[in-house]
């Protein structure tokens, strides 16, 4: 720890990244799996505009230079973020990290420890279950082009939580985990890795919040989520950095049979922000829904990249990602429904509606389909326009002013995803966070 | 009954199913630029064809450009790399020069033209036709009245020789040279093809009609279209290929370039059935100005790899651009064709239906681009992509890109993949079809809508094709 305190290097040194990685010397396989990490980083080239995976992202202004770990949170500021991150009144359990380090350990009812839920800071889990991690963490390909992003958190992989919920259990609180950015700089790697068994039920949220609105950092966060055979697994992740953040997520979805998996991703921090969201079906029967959320505003880039993996027959995938722009904002949607040959009978769809607020504002949408099985259902659309003059002027006819009435109906039509959040104070959270977006504009 | 025979002879006219495409005849060219690609071909072109020295240039120009770009295969697929652009021949030619009576033309190319009906077509219904084999063309011929009115019909050669002052304006710049790989390749070999200049407020009622004709193996065929709507007036245009089954691959590769003036409208037909090992790697894009009207219907049938993106630039206020694609990819086929909207002024409308079928292990890609800068306001696009596959192992991709800013600009985009229904089948099949007549039936019934936007000869003929294409994909 002390070598992190003193030298002030950025998340580029290796020699800082290989002092890190000594402290888990007794746990071989994970220094071994971060010098992977570190080894397939250095490898692979920045990307740039002109490959495919990242077309329409400003890949010029991507940069790693001049970040650094930061020290460990006095304990003042620990006590005030701590406050700031009871967000859910009902939680199953709270953890929480401030600029990487974990201030806040979760505590679980007894009776879900009996029952051997499992709800641990990752570097404790590193150390108390080597045999969970080393068969889950990591494992997912990384399909979506952050190839060099996800090596980077693999090397300086620490932080974040593992959920692992057992055979037959169902626990209705959700799990919650807020990630805090504190120093100005600072580089962030959290990990929310989730494993349920068979007819397991587990509801998660993840926070990704700064200490202040206009916090300068590079986060790159990932999600290994593993939902066993008929489990139901339903992730809200909420991404809400400081204005001068550039962030990358990187989140893995597989489903087994039945699974029934539901996520919602909402954007609104970040000068850049980046979201990779897999999933892959391979069992039949599997139920997945993917949403997004997003109001941009200022000069911000929501770049969106998802996935639809239909390895198994018989199943459903649904996508809904709705933007809203203002000022000179940007948001790249790219999604892709990719069919196996032999996943007869797949019903697929992807949606993509974008509002314009602004004249300045760019939605740009890259709505795919790859289909190698003829026995299917899939469509996708993609939508961009305005707020309807007509339903404008009814507002306004009944004295609401102009501004009042564009925001009311771009709440509207974010509601729409905000319903599928199924966490009623959860849902009123992001509600507030893009309200205030709005008023910031 | 004098009229039903004609119908019928017009129909018969334009077969050109695949058994009366798959033949050849004996090679003797007077002009050869020999096998692949080098600056010296590049000259012999130039000198055989007798062109001025900025041609020259522009072809060695492009030569360099098509020399340095890479291949596209980080989007495209791998295919591309199968072609040996060392082993083609990229010019031949009998020493032709296109003749102006069908008594002209040398014999066996007349046979070959013939066994595809093309001289009667033109009788019957066309207001001028060309036909093109291999490099040059060996025909051209357009009714008197429509010379008359100073409408100009000949090839690349003759339009930038006798009419530089009409076409040389315009000549590569709706696709310049750099604009990919091929357009490149195109410009620097170009042979053939038609340039077409339509006078102001002349409304040619007729269409105009190219035909192209691969006869030599391992032959590249490059030709070049313009064609110049002035204000007010308006064409139609039809090409449609054909090639006899060689052993080994041939390519094709076109780049046509359309200007539609203040006003103006063109509707360029394609009904592409080039023999499966030919690549068929095209570029094609057109300019509308104000109030002009741009409509491509393409029509992808044959080859062994299409890429194809028709494109209209709406340059002047209210332009309007559409594409209809219909595309089938058979065993051993990949038809990777879409359209591209490039909204460059207020008011401009788009429209793109593409409707694909994958049959056996055919794989069908629908790529697409939509842009509207922010500078516009009130443009409009409207994309609907519809994907059927056939068989278990059929493939269908799509790809769309959509940017849009400005105001009170809107877009939408639909795609559906779906499969004949079960339900469709039976009921058919209750009342008699065989169940290979019933498929057929269902994919004619698919892309019908947009069947009934070509000439009526051209639809017949389209869905006689498809229903070959069918045969024996079922059962």
């Amino acid at each position: 720890m002390n070598a992190v305190a003193a030298a002030p290097a950025g998340v580029l040194d290796v020699a800082l990244q290989s002092a890190e990685t000594t402290q888990f010397r007794a746990q071989d396989w994970f220094a071994v799996l971060r010098q992977q990490g570190w080894h397939t980083f250095q490898s692979l080239p920045m990307p740039t505009r002109d490959n495919e995976k990242w077309r329409f992202s400003d890949a010029r202004t991507l940069s790693l230079d001049g970040y650094a770990p930061a020290p460990a949170p006095t304990s003042a500021q620990v006590a005030d973020l701590i406050a700031r991150s009871r967000l859910v009144s009902d939680a199953a359990g709270l953890i929480v990290h401030v600029d990487g380090h974990c201030v806040l350990k979760p505590t679980l009812a007894p009776e879900l420890v009996a029952q051997g839920v499992v709800f641990e800071a990752l570097e404790d889990a590193v150390r108390t279950r080597p045999a969970l991690l080393q068969a889950h963490l990591l494992k997912h390909p990384v399909l979506l082009g952050g190839d060099k992003f996800a090596a980077l958190h693999r090397a300086w992989l620490r932080a974040g939580y593992v959920l692992h919920v057992p055979k037959g259990v169902e626990v209705k609180q959700p799990f919650v985990s807020v990630t805090w950015t504190l120093t100005d700089d600072v580089a962030v790697f959290p990990h929310a890795l989730v494993i349920t068994g068979e007819r397991a039920v587990a509801d998660i949220h993840d926070f990704h919040l700064s200490a202040k609105a206009d916090q300068r950092a590079l986060a790159i966060s990932a999600a290994d989520i593993h939902a066993g055979t008929g489990s139901q697994v339903r992730r809200l992740a909420v991404q809400a950095w400081g204005s001068a953040t550039q962030s990358f997520q990187v989140d893995n979805t597989c489903g087994g049979r039945d699974a029934l998996i539901s996520s919602v991703n909402a954007a609104v921090g970040s000068r850049r922000a980046r979201l990779e969201n897999c999933v892959r079906i391979d069992g039949e029967g599997a139920d997945v829904r993917l949403y997004g959320i997003s109001v941009a505003t200022g000069e911000q880039e929501f770049d969106q990249r998802t996935l639809q993996i239909h390895a198994a027959g018989h199943a459903k995938s649904d996508l809904l990602f709705k933007n809203a722009l203002l000022g000179k904002a940007r948001t790249i949607f790219s999604g892709l429904i990719k069919v196996a040959p032999d996943a007869q009978r797949t019903d697929a769809y992807q949606t993509n509606r974008n509002l314009l607020l602004s004249p300045d504002a760019e939605a740009d949408s890259l709505p795919g389909l790859e289909i190698e099985a003829n026995d299917v259902k899939c469509s996708h659309g993609a939508t961009t326009g305005q707020v309807s003059p007509e339903e404008l002027f009814y507002l306004r006819a009944r004295g609401i002013p102009l501004a009042a009435a564009q925001e009311l109906l771009a709440q509207g039509f974010l509601e729409e995803v905000l319903a599928k959040v199924g966490h009623a104070e959860a849902a009123e959270a992001v509600r507030g966070m893009l309200r205030e977006k709005f008023h910031q504009a | 009954m004098a009229e039903i025979d004609d119908n019928l002879a017009q129909r018969e006219a334009i077969e050109v199913d695949r058994s009366k495409g798959d033949f050849k005849y004996e090679e003797n060219y007077a002009f050869d630029a020999g096998v692949g690609l080098s600056a010296a071909t590049v000259d012999y072109i130039a000198k055989v064809k007798g062109e001025e020295e900025w041609i020259r240039e522009f072809r060695q120009k492009s030569l360099k450009i098509f020399q340095d770009m890479p291949m596209p295969t980080h989007w495209a697929t791998a295919d591309l790399e199968n072609i040996k652009f060392e082993d083609i021949r990229y010019y031949l030619s009998k020493g032709q020069k296109p003749v102006r009576t069908w008594e002209e033309v040398p014999d066996d190319v007349k046979k070959t033209f013939e066994r595809l009906g093309i001289p009667e077509s033109e009788r019957k219904f066309l207001a001028g036709v060309e036909a093109q084999f291999d490099s040059e063309a060996v025909y051209s011929r357009m009714k008197e009245e429509l010379e008359k009115l100073g409408v100009i019909f000949c090839g690349p050669t003759e339009g930038l020789r006798d009419h530089p002052e009409i076409f040389r304006k315009w000549f590569g710049k709706v696709i310049p040279i750099g604009d990919n790989k091929f357009a490149a390749l195109n410009s620097a070999v170009f042979s053939g093809g038609s340039f077409i200049y339509i006078p102001k407020g002349v409304k040619v009622a007729q269409p105009l009609q190219a035909y192209f004709r691969i006869n030599a193996e391992n032959f590249g065929q490059f030709e070049r279209t313009l064609i110049i709507a002035d204000e007010g007036s308006e064409v139609t245009y039809m090409e449609g290929c054909t090639a006899p089954k060689f052993e080994t691959a041939t390519l094709h590769s076109a780049v046509v370039e359309l200007v539609a003036l203040k006003g103006a409208k063109i509707q360029y037909i394609t009904v592409q059935n080039w023999s499966a090992n030919v690549f068929n790697l095209v570029t094609k894009r057109g300019v509308a100005e104000e109030d002009a009207e741009v409509r491509w219907i393409d029509c992808n049938i044959g080859s062994r790899l299409t890429m194809k993106y028709p494109g209209v630039v709406l340059r002047g206020k209210r332009a309007r651009g559409e594409v209809l694609s219909i595309a089938l990819a058979n065993d051993g086929q990949h038809q990777d064709t879409g359209a591209k909207m490039i909204h460059a002024a207020d008011d401009t409308t788009s429209n793109i239906i593409a409707k694909s079928i994958s049959v056996g292990e055919g794989r069908s890609t629908y790529r697409g681009l939509v842009h509207i800068p922010k500078t516009l306001s009130n443009c409009r696009n409207n994309t609907e992509c519809d994907a059927l596959l056939i068989n278990e192992h059929s493939r269908t991709d799509t790809y769309p890109a959509i940017s849009v800013r400005g105001r009170k600009n809107s877009v939408q985009h639909e795609a559906s993949v779906s499969k004949v229904s079960a339900e469709q089948i039976f009921y058919m099949m209750q009342r008699g079809l065989s169940e290979g007549e019933a498929m057929s039936l269902a994919v004619n019934g698919f892309v019908n809508d947009l069947v009934k936007e070509f000439p009526m000869e051209y639809s017949v003929e389209l869905k006689r094709l498809i229903e070959l294409q069918m045969e024996g994909s079922v059962g």
